[in-house]
């Protein structure tokens, strides 16, 4: 019984290593990629229009909603011991939107958007040997499949997180305006006291790291996907929990380390 | 000519190949027959660097491809062409454009010139006006000629066919097997066939190899191959359930 315990935790320490050092391995050549001739400009466009039109949606519903939750809790929390809370909301979600939420929750919505979009379409490609394909006509599938998408990722990322910072503040003021009888102009006071442009900065710079996360787990678990049609639904799923794991603890890291 | 020697590859605990040697004369068709599952694919795939050997080497042009870095390995493949079983078209593009992705990637020519190419290669295999279809609009006898367009596109002097014609119909078999002949005759490459349907077998092969316990057990000719006194061979060109070769496992 005592041995199976360690057998088992032995495994999966080992098997832990194993697809860290693998997925570690892949990074590393993606970037070694990125930099060699010929560039795939063509395919980081096309990959870029696709990340934009399969989240604009996603994100404008998951930022709005944050901007006008987090303006309707706080406020009536506040407005609990003070009044005229709505003169503060400005200040309260426009930092805890651009510090904190937009980046990680673009993140996580994206490592399920994009992530698990990337790892099926990679996924079945393996599964059908048009990985194999690829390789017999001398070209690398890292470049020609894997960079394009961390390129992209790298930037819409970013662009897509300035897009919920501006609406998750628009998102609060509406509560501010219609809940709490607030004014635009003590609104954008209120923000403009609290907020500094480096929030804003940082916020946006861990995204990058968030874009390389999503892209790097997806391709690599559809470039190990095997067994047809079982096997690109377990690489799916298994991308999509790596990357938000990824993710969150990265999160914490830069936090740490940027303020 | 290509020279497979001694070559061993096992995954886990099953051993694929077990000190399998072959050549493939230059210019001559050879192909390779044995029971589904017995690892002729995986030696397939030796040949061109897909997989390396545990053991034993593979030269092809006089260089142990197994030895070899990505940037050899790529510079060898630019020699190769490969019909996947599958087809192996990519899904996102069109079939103009899969099969003018190499000579898109790796030569010079004018888009002018490459349509100009992509439909004579297309013609070559029988087929027009498919262009700008997507590998989802097309039967499968289409994706296998496709798929043999793609693989034809850069002139290549190896090709290699992983069962061209499993999963299709008789008549589109018949219609892929002299396909293989017409392209023999007419490019004069030097092909191996992995197949277990013995009809595609007769028709295009110089030589036949037989597959069996990872290893190659007897070759000849097509005519040498259906005069064989060896039982195991005998029972697999004749589709017997009882002989040396057990059923399960």
């Amino acid at each position: 019984m005592i041995q199976n315990s360690f057998e088992y935790i032995g495994r999966k320490v080992t098997g832990f290593l194993f697809e860290a050092g693998r997925l570690t391995l892949l990074f590393g050549q993606v970037f070694y990629w990125t930099f060699k001739k010929p560039s795939e400009i063509k395919s980081v466009f096309e990959q870029m229009v696709i990340i934009g039109n399969k989240s604009l949606a996603v994100v404008t519903i998951t930022s709005l909603s944050t901007g006008m939750i987090l303006a309707l809790q706080t406020g009536t929390a506040i407005e609990r011991k003070i009044s005229g809370a709505a003169n503060m909301l400005g200040g309260i979600v426009s930092l805890a939107l651009t510090r904190e939420l937009a980046p990680v929750l673009i993140g996580l919505v994206m490592a399920g958007k994009i992530g698990s979009a990337i790892a099926a379409e990679i996924g079945t490609m393996a599964v059908t040997e048009q990985v194999d394909a690829l390789k017999t006509m001398a070209t690398n599938p890292v470049k020609y499949l894997a960079v394009p998408r961390f390129i992209a990722a790298l930037v819409m990322l970013p662009v897509l997180t300035i897009y919920a910072d501006l609406l998750g503040t628009l998102g609060g003021l509406f509560i501010s305006l219609n809940i709490f009888d607030g004014t635009s102009g003590g609104y954008f006071e209120s923000l403009n006291m609290y907020m500094r442009l480096d929030d804003v900065f940082k916020g946006i710079f861990k995204t990058v790291f968030f874009g390389a996360i999503i892209a790097v787990v997806g391709c690599h678990k559809g470039f190990e996907t095997e067994g047809g049609a079982e096997g690109v639904g377990k690489s799916t799923t298994a991308s999509v929990v790596i990357s938000s794991m990824l993710i969150l603890v990265t999160d914490y890291i830069l936090t740490a380390f940027l303020w | 000519m290509i020279k497979i020697v001694n070559v061993s590859k096992h995954f886990g605990s099953h051993k694929v190949m077990n000190g399998l040697s072959l050549e493939i004369p230059d210019k001559k068709t050879v192909v390779i027959i044995g029971r589904s599952g017995c690892g002729k694919s995986v030696l397939l795939k030796h040949m061109i660097g897909l997989l390396k050997p545990d053991s034993g080497k593979i030269l092809v042009k006089d260089r142990d491809i197994a030895k070899m870095d990505t940037v050899e390995l790529d510079d060898i493949r630019k020699h190769f062409g490969m019909l996947f079983q599958s087809a192996a078209l990519f899904d996102s593009l069109t079939v103009a454009e899969n099969v003018g992705f190499a000579l898109t990637r790796f030569t010079r020519k004018r888009p002018s010139e490459i349509k100009k190419l992509v439909k004579e290669k297309l013609a070559l295999v029988g087929l027009e006006n498919v262009e700008d279809k997507k590998p989802a609009e097309l039967s499968g006898g289409m994706k296998k000629r496709v798929g043999l367009a793609r693989a034809i596109a850069m002139d290549p002097e190896i090709m290699l066919y992983d069962e061209p014609t499993t999963g299709l119909d008789p008549i589109m078999s018949d219609v892929i097997n002299e396909l293989i002949v017409e392209l023999q005759k007419k490019l004069k490459m030097t092909s191996v066939v992995v197949t277990h349907d013995m009809k595609s077998a007769y028709l295009v092969g110089d030589k036949i190899a037989m597959m069996y316990e990872g290893r190659i057990i007897h070759e000849g000719t097509p005519s040498e191959i259906k005069k064989t006194k060896d039982e195991t061979v005998k029972q697999f060109i004749n589709g017997s359930a009882k002989g040396p070769i057990q059923m399960l496992g």
